[in-house]
């Protein structure tokens, strides 16, 4: 299976590899996966509570070279943006920028996921009691 | 407050600097295949363009030309194993061996009875047959395999009933290199007058194989894995002591004693034969270079890096092969950080059905550690030079990949990742 151009280039210099303070009320963690599946991801967010922006990301993967790509690329695409706008973005916008293989679709689910975890959390912190909305797919 | 992490800068591959006398990408799969030697290479030239002849074109010399070549690779592999002549049949390569030798025993001994003992970490050659004779109403039991890979002799004592009439259990494991205790097994079916096939395809070649010593009936052989020819290998069938016979599964002229019809071919049995050959003459002090290799890999990779599992036996295993899990790194992320390597991995992500090793989870190793399993199959042409390499090239993708992975960091702060409620995907 070859790997496209923009999967290798996350993979060898992915961005935002590292941690927040989880302890913070101006961060959201999400962790989904596990490792029998062998893909766990952990996407965390800073967000300036006053403009709801998400100023900071950061990720570490367990997974294959699609599974680093999809969570590198949703570090780089949260940032800059606020909360709400976050939350559209979809795993097939994942699937296309990165010319994931069928095979790889999962990969990209599991980072739209962390995406709506982290924010959940975020939000959960923030004593907002609406739950992220999943949606159907 | 962030904690930025430091990756150290993964150079493109093209720029990975070889030492010298190493040619990359290297090739360290040698289970999967193994490239042709040149001198295999140099026997079977002659037969596809000057002997040419039909092998059972019994009237003229082209044909005579190439049978002689048949008969000559006929003797070198049944001097290989142990066997007379009259017991080598050829086939297309050891998936068929399998297939006729499992098949063509259970419709050929189907009076006597309808039972087969296997192992659950068998070849899918040997499972999937055993899957479709369930299909046609015989009934199967698959042997479990101890932590270390073996079956238990006492397991397959218990199995065997009045209703056996094949056991079929591999020598060598494909995935973990582990040797199965062949000729304890062989002597069990003896003393019942149970049929015993071996699935050699890893072993022939590598380790002493003798059919009569380990009391095995049936064997199947294959050409691509000991740098012979791919398409092209051969199944032993015992003649005497006792007398096994087996029904065909291709119809068509009734070669090879009626036990596989069709042309034979001539090159690729050819090159089988020299394979064969080489092997007679190498085979004990390639044993020794590839166990001291592969013992050099396996301690220098595990000197530097904690956390490294073996995956099987390390006493009963095949001199070439290494397989071991890094926890809390996932198996094709490694692979691709080692690009200019081939080696293969259990992870579910690399096979095509999203499943991690079979046989891996048959030890009972948990499937987050199956998903970072690594095989490495050291062969004729590697070198102590590529060993070195290698290792260093693992060593420094899976510290890299470590910084990466969120499993690591809770290791590291002391969380027992099996307490931790992951959210299902």
């Amino acid at each position: 299976m070859s790997y496209s151009d923009k999967v290798i280039d996350h993979y060898n210099n992915p961005r935002n590899v590292g941690s927040l303070d989880k302890g913070s009320t101006d961060v959201g963690t999400g962790l989904v996966g596990a490792p029998e599946c062998g893909d766990v991801m952990k996407l965390q967010i800073r967000v300036n509570r006053e403009t709801n922006v998400i100023e900071e990301a950061k990720f570490k993967t367990f997974g294959c070279g699609s599974a680093i790509a999809s969570s590198s690329l949703a570090t780089e695409w949260v940032k800059g943006k606020t909360v709400d706008e976050a939350l559209t973005i979809k795993n097939m916008d994942i699937v296309k920028e990165l010319s994931l293989p069928p095979v790889k679709i999962h990969c990209s689910v599991l980072a739209e996921d962390a995406i709506r975890a982290a924010i959940g959390d975020w939000k959960k912190k923030q004593g907002t009691a609406k739950p992220v909305a999943v949606e159907a797919k | 407050m962030s904690t930025d992490v430091k990756i150290p800068q993964q150079l493109p591959t093209t720029q990975h600097h070889a030492p010298e006398g190493v040619k990359l990408p290297i090739y360290m799969d040698n289970h999967a295949t193994t490239p042709m030697d040149p001198r295999v290479l140099e026997e079977v030239l002659p037969y596809f363009m000057e002997k040419f002849g039909n092998a059972a074109s019994r009237n003229h010399s082209f044909g005579w030309t190439a049978e002689e070549g048949v008969e000559t690779a006929r003797e070198r592999i049944a001097k290989l194993v142990g066997a007379t002549t009259k017991e080598i049949v050829f086939t297309s390569g050891a998936t068929e061996s399998d297939n006729l030798a499992i098949k063509g025993v259970a419709e050929m001994y189907r009076e006597k009875g309808n039972h087969i003992i296997t192992a659950v970490t068998e070849h899918k050659a040997v499972l999937d047959t055993c899957k479709r004779l369930e299909k046609y109403g015989y009934r199967v039991t698959y042997l479990p395999v101890q932590k270390d890979g073996l079956i238990d002799l006492d397991d397959l004592k218990r199995a065997m009933d009045e209703k056996t009439i094949l056991v079929t259990i591999m020598a060598a494991n494909n995935e973990i290199g582990v040797l199965q205790p062949i000729t304890e097994i062989g002597k069990l079916c003896r003393e019942r007058g149970i049929i015993f096939h071996s699935d050699a395809t890893q072993a022939v070649g590598k380790i002493p194989v003798d059919v009569n010593k380990q009391y095995i009936d049936v064997m199947s052989i294959s050409g691509h894995k000991m740098y012979g020819p791919k398409g092209v290998g051969a199944l032993y069938v015992r003649r005497k002591n006792p007398r096994v016979q087996i029904s065909a599964i291709i119809d068509g002229g009734g070669h090879e004693r009626g036990m596989r019809s069709g042309t034979l071919n001539v090159p690729g049995i050819v090159g089988l034969g020299k394979a064969c050959a080489l092997a007679s003459e190498e085979m004990s002090h390639e044993a020794v270079r590839l166990s001291g290799l592969r013992d050099r890999l396996r301690d220098r990779i595990m000197t530097r890096l904690d956390e490294v599992y073996i995956n099987g036996s390390m006493e009963h295993r095949l001199p070439g092969n290494l397989n071991t899990s890094f926890a809390y790194v996932e198996g094709e992320s490694l692979l691709m950080g080692i690009n200019d390597v081939a080696v293969s991995s259990g992870s579910a992500c690399t096979s095509a059905t999203l499943e991690p090793s079979y046989v891996l989870k048959a030890l009972g190793t948990g499937d987050d550690l199956a998903h970072s399993s690594i095989r490495f199959g050291i062969g004729r042409f590697n070198t102590e030079a590529e060993v070195d390499y290698v290792a260093d090239r693992i060593i420094e993708t899976v510290e890299r990949l470590r910084e990466l992975s969120p499993l690591y960091e809770m290791a590291k702060e002391g969380i027992n990742l099996k307490d931790v409620k992951w959210a299902a995907e």
